[in-house]
């Protein structure tokens, strides 16, 4: 009898499926429920994982009811890398699929933001250019300009309160959220990830930039977007977090 | 951007060393104590910069690294994942680990990754397609590796040869050194009605670079025998200390890893295990 790994595999991940034939306990006896350490090491090591790389959406739905929805996410989307720390990508869209946490119409939001910090946290290092340069060049020129952002930077855009919903969960005494779009900067000074509440028009801002588009596009995108646009407001934040990295003419 | 020429062990001493964990830093950093190594999971070092980088770049400046491979399923029935095998030369390049190991198991089946070291049974078969696999990772980064022994819960009725004699066979057709975890030896002798002395005895321990010692937990199977869980989530058992002396007496002193890695213990508790080791590794026969 051999057991090839497609059978083991199958009856893993399906409580329900038979225990493949061909496993005995080493005296003669079936195997019986010592395939069952197997099944319960991989949808147990997958669910922790999904904790640790949601905390936040976690935190919102309560533990026993995240490892239910971890159950469920985890049968449908298995890791396609042994990098774990990657695992979850699937997440947002699943989330907007997922028939219990329907009424959380944020939950997928907060889940991409999860993914955002986790992806940040790892991404490459990179160092800023001295902030001198954008007014050492003439204005035109500075225009025409593509402006880098360093690799750790992630943007949430969303129509929830997405930075106000993370800071209630995350940060102590911070302040209910109350019903807004908020768009959401991750920004690495060094190590640390750290969510960011963009000011008016930043989104479409810091957007155009992600997207290689020059600095003076970003700039008309965003006060296109919000007429209040505060261009010293919005690179502040990004000088102070070490995100400007490169200078293209 | 980083030195490219890095200082580097590049040998593990004979003395304890522990599953390094972000939390413990600079515990290690200040007064490592008898914790004379570090050893890391590969997969967790693969992103592209950040903190943990960071920090294992720090510590590879004054420890040897072990670096553990966790996720390469050697016993998989499908080819290496070139990409894994790419990111797997990559770090030992950069990192240029004192030792490099992984699993006589399989993990991934397609495109999934099962997170868990699945077993296999011991055929001429597997014996060939592991030693194929050893030989494609040893190629690609360059280095002889070692393969460490699994825990088992149960046994495949197909098997025909032992595990030692299978693992003897594989270090003997590709050059690879073995990693003797003794935990696993007493959980699979345990479970599956065996002699540990036995399987120490039968072992090649001339081959074994490295030694694993951690915890594990105690359940039953449907007939209320014993059944060990490879937890690495306590303290490890008396009954594997007895063991682990028997083979420092009977091999000689090894590196000795200590695997802690669910429920993380403060840095003294895991320091006072080290120790327990490092009595054990000074009345090795020289």
């Amino acid at each position: 009898m051999t057991v090839d790994q497609t059978t083991f595999r199958r009856a893993l991940l399906d409580p329900e499926a038979q225990r493949p034939e061909g496993l005995g306990d080493g005296q003669g006896r079936d195997a019986g429920r010592r395939f069952d350490v197997y099944r319960n090491n991989v949808t147990v090591s997958l669910s922790e994982a999904l904790e640790t790389a949601f905390p936040t959406v976690a935190k919102l739905v309560g533990a026993q009811n995240f490892k239910r929805l971890a159950a469920t996410f985890l049968r449908q989307h298995l890791p396609s890398s042994p990098l774990m720390m990657f695992y979850g990508d699937d997440m947002p869209t699943f989330l907007e699929a997922f028939e219990p946490t329907a009424t959380i119409g944020y939950l997928p939001d907060i889940a991409r933001l999860d993914l955002a910090l986790r992806h940040s946290y790892h991404a490459a290092d990179a160092q800023p250019f001295d902030p001198a340069t954008l007014q050492a060049i003439p204005p035109e020129q500075l225009m025409a300009s593509t402006v880098t952002l360093a690799p750790a930077t992630r943007l949430i855009r969303s129509k929830w309160p997405v930075h106000a919903i993370w800071a209630f969960n995350t940060v102590p005494g911070a302040p209910k959220p109350t019903m807004a779009a908020q768009d959401t900067l991750i920004l690495r000074a060094d190590l640390d990830p750290e969510p960011h509440l963009l000011p008016a028009g930043g989104g479409a801002f810091t957007d155009a930039l992600l997207n290689g588009q020059t600095f003076g596009a970003a700039i008309e995108a965003a006060t296109t977007e919000d007429a209040t646009f505060d261009l010293s407001t919005m690179l502040a934040l990004l000088i102070v977090n070490n995100a400007l990295t490169d200078l293209k003419d | 951007m980083f030195d490219e020429n890095p200082k580097r062990i590049d040998s593990l001493p004979n003395t304890p060393g522990v599953g390094y964990k972000p939390q413990h830093f600079s515990d290690i950093t200040n007064d490592p104590g008898v914790v004379g190594w570090l050893e890391i999971h590969a997969e967790n070092y693969m992103g592209d910069g950040g903190r943990p980088l960071a920090q294992l770049r720090h510590l590879a400046e004054a420890f040897a690294i072990s670096a553990h491979g966790v996720g390469l399923s050697i016993g998989g029935e499908t080819r290496l994942d070139p990409d894994h095998l790419a990111r797997l030369k990559h770090l030992n390049d950069w990192l240029k680990p004192a030792s490099f190991s992984e699993h006589l198991a399989w993990s991934t089946h397609g495109a999934e990754f099962l997170n868990d070291l699945l077993p296999l049974p011991y055929t001429d078969a597997t014996l060939s397609r592991v030693a194929d696999h050893i030989d494609a990772l040893q190629e690609t980064i360059g280095r002889k590796m070692l393969l460490e022994n699994p825990s088992s819960y149960l046994a495949f009725t197909e098997s025909t040869m032992s595990e030692t004699d299978f693992l003897r066979e594989i270090a003997r057709r590709t050059g690879c050194g073995l990693l003797l975890d003794v935990n696993n030896v007493f959980v699979s002798a345990t479970n599956l009605g065996t002699d540990p002395i036995a399987y120490i005895e039968d072992f090649p321990l001339e081959q074994v670079g490295e030694i694993h010692l951690g915890g594990h937990d105690e359940e039953e199977d449907d007939h209320g025998a014993p059944l060990l869980i490879d937890s690495h989530g306590r303290a490890i058992a008396d009954p594997v200390w007895t063991l682990y002396d028997y083979v420092i007496a009977k091999g000689g002193a090894r590196p000795t890893l200590i695997e802690w890695d669910n429920d993380v213990p403060d840095w003294p508790t895991l320091e006072a295990e080290a120790q327990r080791a490092h009595v054990i590794l000074a009345k090795a026969p020289a």
